[in-house]
């Protein structure tokens, strides 16, 4: 314990939460600023051009646009401070934060389904391909990795609904009434290809660095058997940042899910997202925006905070 | 055997895909062989077939017509967000690396309070400010976060630049900071610049693409990914309008990814 709290590891912590407060105020700020600075009315953009003076006047009141800039601000941060994230235009009875609330879970689960689905393909396959370096599954490996990058998520969607749901019909299709967890599966494909790929590219590259060590030529001369040495002495090592880079990036998958609960008609914070944009429900889209980049920053804080702990040279540097 | 797939390897195919994509982005429109907004109701989702090569979509709209159109939208809106991108982020980059300190201290802020967005979510949040986005606004909203990536490259290229003997010579002999960036850092900072920008253009275009997918699009333009949209919306019934227009995004998409690998094997010295 006393080394965990050594001087040196709470200097880290404190300046690593301390960057991430400061980068959660300026989202905050920026989100406030994007809605008063870019040019165009924002009373304008969601009642029409056909509105009445009189019906502007009252939204920009509902809305606090009418304050100065500085009190709006005050009240906003306020608003974000208190955890309601102010109020929906399209349903004033109910606060932006228990509206995402509800969907939020759905969108959860998605992205960290997508993330083991990454883990689940990868780590196997790129172990696979550092064990057979420059052979057969190597290249059937990287070949993979290649196409998971290059296919876009807006087509890899509809073709896993062609292949799976229509033609093979193992899974549900989307939209279906009596989908239970299997109906996960393919938006969590959709959404875990492309890191699955990045990671089978990691995992390959530290398995190959792993491998070449010393201590693995030693277990190998001991007579370790070939599979106990992959798995128990150099996956072991490998798997940290790989486990690490690919938690880092639940923050990316959460906003894939915007396109993802489209294509397969999901509930979830995404289409709230795109339901509040089409509305112009601005307050719902700035709680939107705010969730997910607060999200994304947080993961990555933990990450790196769980990194700083287990391996003393990254907060050395 | 093996020096046929090496060259087959050094076959630039990303440069075909590229090159073909920017004649079709071009000239497309003049050779489409409908109007892709023609509406023929009797042959409404119609299969591939000679008078409509790739078949017909949602109104009776010729696909192959529409994705000629589509191609050229995605040309525009892909090659004015990389240069106003390259031109923004180059110039940041470089001053921030060169005058250090606070200049320096303000423009990475900046560059890690964008990227603390995730892209898609900060395009859109652009893009609810506006009544009615069009072309214009789609272009701002892409470049808002696309110039980051070209700044933190120059950044990280003048930094280096700056501490070698061609440039302190520079300086010594009293030329202005200026002159000493427009004419010994920013050309030497070029390669790097295109090779990412390359890249970046199949970025630009996929993002492009999911937010006309998204319904984010400019109005009443020929999108592939309005077109992918639509094709989704009846891919259990007719499956051809979402392959067709989502294989010509992959296809675009893929070929600037290549032809940046490319480019890098062929420009960059330290590579070779």
């Amino acid at each position: 314990m006393v080394r965990l709290m050594s001087p040196g590891l709470l200097r880290y912590l404190a300046g690593r939460l301390l960057r991430a407060l400061l980068t959660v105020v300026g989202l905050v700020t920026i989100v406030f600023l994007l809605v008063r600075l870019i040019p165009g009315d924002p009373v304008e953009a969601i009642l029409g051009d056909q509105a009445g003076p009189e019906e502007k006047a009252e939204l920009r009141r509902a809305l606090d646009l009418d304050r100065p800039v500085g009190a709006q601000y005050l009240s906003f941060l306020g608003d974000m401070a208190d955890g309601s994230m102010g109020t929906s235009f399209r349903q004033p009875d109910r606060s932006v934060w228990s509206m995402m609330r509800d969907v939020l879970p759905h969108t959860i689960a998605l992205a960290i389904t997508g993330l083991l689905v990454a883990w689940f393909v990868a780590i196997p396959l790129g172990t696979i391909a550092a064990a057979r370096a420059g052979r057969g599954w190597d290249k059937v490996a990287s070949t993979m990795a290649v196409a998971g990058l290059a296919i876009p998520n807006i087509w890899l969607g509809p073709l896993l609904i062609l292949a799976f749901g229509v033609k093979l019909r193992w899974l549900p299709l989307p939209g279906d009434d009596l989908a239970g967890p299997e109906a996960l599966i393919l938006p969590a494909l959709t959404i875990g290809t492309a890191l699955a790929a990045v990671l089978t590219r990691q995992t390959r590259a530290a398995m190959i660095e792993v491998l070449s060590q010393q201590y693995i030529t030693a277990a190998r001369a001991r007579g370790v058997s070939p599979i106990a040495l992959l798995l128990r002495h150099a996956l072991r090592n490998a798997l940290l940042p790989v486990i690490t880079i690919g938690a880092a990036q639940l923050g990316a998958l959460l906003s894939g899910t915007v396109v993802t609960e489209k294509i397969f008609e999901r509930q979830g914070l995404g289409t709230l997202f795109l339901d509040a944009f089409f509305a112009r429900d601005i307050p719902v889209v700035q709680g939107c925006v705010l969730i997910i980049a607060v999200i994304y920053v947080g993961v990555n804080l933990v990450v790196d905070l769980t990194y700083g702990v287990i391996d003393p040279r990254v907060r050395l540097s | 055997m093996k020096t046929a797939r090496n060259r087959l390897r050094k076959t630039p195919i990303g440069l075909v895909i590229v090159l073909v994509f920017f004649v079709l982005g071009f000239i497309g429109p003049w050779i489409a062989p409908y109007d892709p907004l023609a509406i023929d109701l009797s042959h409404e989702y119609a299969s591939p077939s000679w008078t409509h090569w790739l078949g017909t979509g949602d109104n009776g709209i010729d696909i192959l017509s529409a994705l000629l159109h589509g191609a050229r939208l995605a040309a525009i809106v892909g090659l004015v967000v990389v240069g106003v991108s390259v031109v923004i982020g180059t110039l940041l980059g470089t001053w921030a690396g060169y005058a250090g300190h606070m200049t320096d201290h303000a423009v990475t802020g900046v560059a890690d309070l964008v990227q603390a967005f995730p892209a898609i979510v900060l395009n859109i949040a652009v893009l609810a400010l506006v009544a009615r986005p069009g072309l214009i606004h789609l272009i701002v909203a892409l470049a808002v976060n696309g110039w980051v990536l070209y700044a933190r490259l120059a950044r990280a290229e003048t930094l280096s630049l700056r501490e070698r003997e061609f440039v302190e010579a520079a300086r010594a002999l009293g030329v202005p900071p200026h002159a000493v960036l427009w004419r010994h850092v920013i050309p030497n900072l070029l390669g790097p610049l295109v090779i990412q920008a390359t890249t970046g253009l199949g970025v630009v275009i996929l993002a492009e693409s999911t937010l006309s997918f998204l319904g984010l699009g400019p109005g009443k333009a020929v999108s592939w990914g309005a077109l992918l949209d639509q094709g989704t919306s009846v891919l259990l019934r007719f499956p051809h309008v979402a392959l067709f227009s989502g294989g010509a995004i992959a296809l675009t998409v893929l070929g600037f990814n290549l032809m940046g690998d490319w480019l890098r094997d062929r420009l960059d010295p330290r590579l070779r």
